[in-house]
């Protein structure tokens, strides 16, 4: 049974988002909008924190095993 | 009397209380017998999701962090806020490779990184490579937790060393006794003081600094004033390259530490360690937050205290900066936060580096019939023996040499990487082909930094971690982080190498662990220890 245990799923490739989209410095690289004050470089960076939180936590909801056992 | 001595009050019950749960955390969650390095050195394997969160942020969110990031966004601007999108990229990044390493651990009983690669690689040398490079890293790092303690004590006038001492001393004593416990115990109190405090400093602070718009553009115009050019709110054409190599590279590098996957390697099963990965990163935004600290100092004028030497200490603008704006009671419980910030991460590093000297150079060269108990003494004697040595490196070197090391330190890390996370997922490498590019990423990366200065300081080796691609003969201003490029070079070399010692058809080790090993679960049957026992 090879494939008994795995952590293959395609869920995973979601898990690139949250790594590629932070280091992708021209989408927040400037000042205006500002948002409470903040420029769009703090603010929109901040929010990339939710992204991260929103896939790991989808991916881990989504792949989760445990249940298939007796 | 001294103008802080409420400062001074609150700080001190709080130290001395948590110091009390240090020793008291022997108690916590008593196995019969803690002697062996799987109760004291990881808690026995046993911690939730909880408990793994606040002793894994209590780790990795150090106290050093904590004033060095926001001196760096004082000094340097958006360059310092490189501390949030590496937080943000390092959780989806190492999502399914702790989950793969924690099986194998826990089936193997592995206790640090370079027990992994012993068994994966079959090479006892290779194993000595890694756990070298994991204490040599180690050590500058708990060095900077004393850094973190004396910009707090500075900031509350008290100069001299002897407080320090005294700090490190208990804490040596009860990590001694506890182990991991203590740390996991006391990262409770830690992180709790943590998010008070940042919670009340972004809320009081802009309300009296006249609004967030006006902290930023008072930062934006005090760099719109000095003569560098890469200073300034917003990244430059020449540093975004540094900020996100730098982002990139430290996410990479970060659960390399041993201490990183000390904290993970103690919990219980795979699932704790997945749903931390999701609540982890309330420690970024924490850590975001503090960044900008930098800027309210911009705002509020705050000046750094000037040492004797002359030179201004930047890593004290953030305590200054609390003292200046807090009522007094509070500004203590701000500086016990960063204080008790420092013990976390320095209990765990010691332990880390510990159980690395003890699993892969006592228990490999010295005596290899070790049993439990006398592998957990070995230990605990060795935690004490590396505080006493960061306290010396402090006491007897200039805090700037800790401060270089541990900027090597973070290259030198990621030159595991090949054996460790890659080594997780193929078994493709020959162990000569990594050894010769562990070899020739360190030399590379050490090359880049002594080629370094810098000028705000007048150094001309080891200025920084952003290497000058001038330097490499292109024709731009732009800088990449030294890690990264060494990381390059280690991987083509090691590709390179097991090309050549494949086709000289040179031995290769022997892998000790199995495909199913890597999915194991709480309850899955382990070996017992089998494999370090094995060949040479």
């Amino acid at each position: 049974m090879p494939d008994d245990k795995s952590d293959r799923s395609p869920w995973n490739w979601l898990l690139l988002v949250p790594i590629a989209i932070p280091l992708m410095t021209f989408l927040y690289n400037a000042d205006e909008p500002r948002l409470f004050g903040f420029p769009l470089f703090y603010w929109l960076q901040i929010a990339f924190i939710a992204l991260g939180v929103a896939t790991t936590t989808l991916v881990y909801r989504v792949t989760r095993r445990g249940r298939r056992r007796p | 009397m001294n103008a802080h001595t409420t400062e001074l009050v609150v700080f001190a019950v709080l130290f001395l209380a948590v110091s009390v749960m240090g020793f008291v955390a022997a108690r916590w969650r008593r196995p019969e017998n803690i002697e062996s390095l799987h109760e004291w050195g990881l808690g026995g394997r046993s911690f939730g999701s909880w408990i793994t969160w606040f002793l894994v942020g209590g780790d990795l969110y150090t106290a050093y962090t904590f004033v060095a990031v926001p001196a760096l966004v004082f000094g340097a601007g958006a360059l310092g806020f490189y501390a949030l999108p590496y937080t943000v990229v390092v959780y989806p990044l190492v999502f399914l490779v702790l989950a793969r390493m924690w099986s194998v651990s826990h089936v193997h009983g592995f206790v640090t990184p370079a027990d992994f690669v012993r068994a994966r690689f079959g090479s006892p040398t290779l194993a000595l490579i890694i756990a070298i490079t994991g204490l040599v890293a180690t050590m500058p790092y708990i060095a900077l937790q004393l850094v973190g303690i004396e910009a707090v004590l500075k900031a509350m006038g008290i100069t001299g060393h002897l407080p320090i001492v005294i700090a490190f001393a208990i804490l040596a004593a009860y990590t001694y006794q506890s182990g991991l416990r203590a740390p996991a115990l006391i990262a409770f109190v830690k992180d709790a003081l943590i998010y008070i405090v940042i919670i009340a400093a972004v809320v009081y602070i802009p309300a009296k600094l006249g609004g967030w718009g006006h902290i930023f553009d008072s930062a934006a115009a005090k760099f719109a004033k000095t003569p560098a050019p890469a200073d300034g709110i917003l990244l430059t054409g020449a540093n975004q390259l540094q900020y996100v190599s730098l982002a990139f590279g430290s996410a990479l590098a970060l659960f390399l530490y041993p201490h990183s996957l000390t904290g993970v390697l103690a919990s219980k099963n795979r699932n704790v360690i997945k749903r931390n990965m999701s609540a982890l990163p309330a420690y970024s935004l924490v850590l975001g937050l503090i960044a900008l600290l930098g800027f309210m100092a911009i705002a509020a004028g705050t000046k750094p205290i000037v040492g004797p030497g002359g030179k201004a200490d930047s890593n004290t603008i953030v305590p200054v900066l609390f003292d200046q704006l807090f009522p007094d009671w509070f500004a203590g419980v701000a500086y016990a936060a960063i204080g008790i910030g420092a013990l976390v991460p320095a209990a765990i590093m010691s332990i880390a580096a510990a159980n690395l000297f003890t699993r892969n150079i006592y228990r490999e060269y010295i005596n290899r019939d070790a049993t439990d108990a006398q592998e957990a003494k070995v230990s605990k004697l060795v935690s004490l023996v590396v505080k006493v040595g960061a306290v010396l490196c402090i006491l007897l070197l200039d805090p700037q040499f800790s401060i270089d090391l541990q900027l090597i330190g973070g290259v030198i890390i990621l030159q595991t990487l090949p054996s460790v996370a890659l080594g997780l997922y193929t078994r493709w490498f020959h162990k000569g082909g990594l050894m010769a590019g562990w070899a020739a990423g360190l030399a590379a990366g050490l090359w880049m930094l002594y080629l370094t200065p810098n000028p705000a300081n007048g150094k001309l080796h080891f200025g920084g971690s952003a290497f000058a691609l001038k330097n490499l003969g292109l024709d731009t201003p732009m800088t990449i982080y030294t890690g990264f490029l060494a990381l390059i070079v280690n991987l083509v070399v090691a590709v390179l190498g097991t090309l050549l010692f494949r086709a000289l058809k040179v031995r290769d080790g022997e892998d000790a662990t199995s495909r199913d090993d890597y999915f194991a679960d709480e309850g899955d049957p382990r070996v017992k220890d089998l494999d370090l026992a094995g060949s040479h």
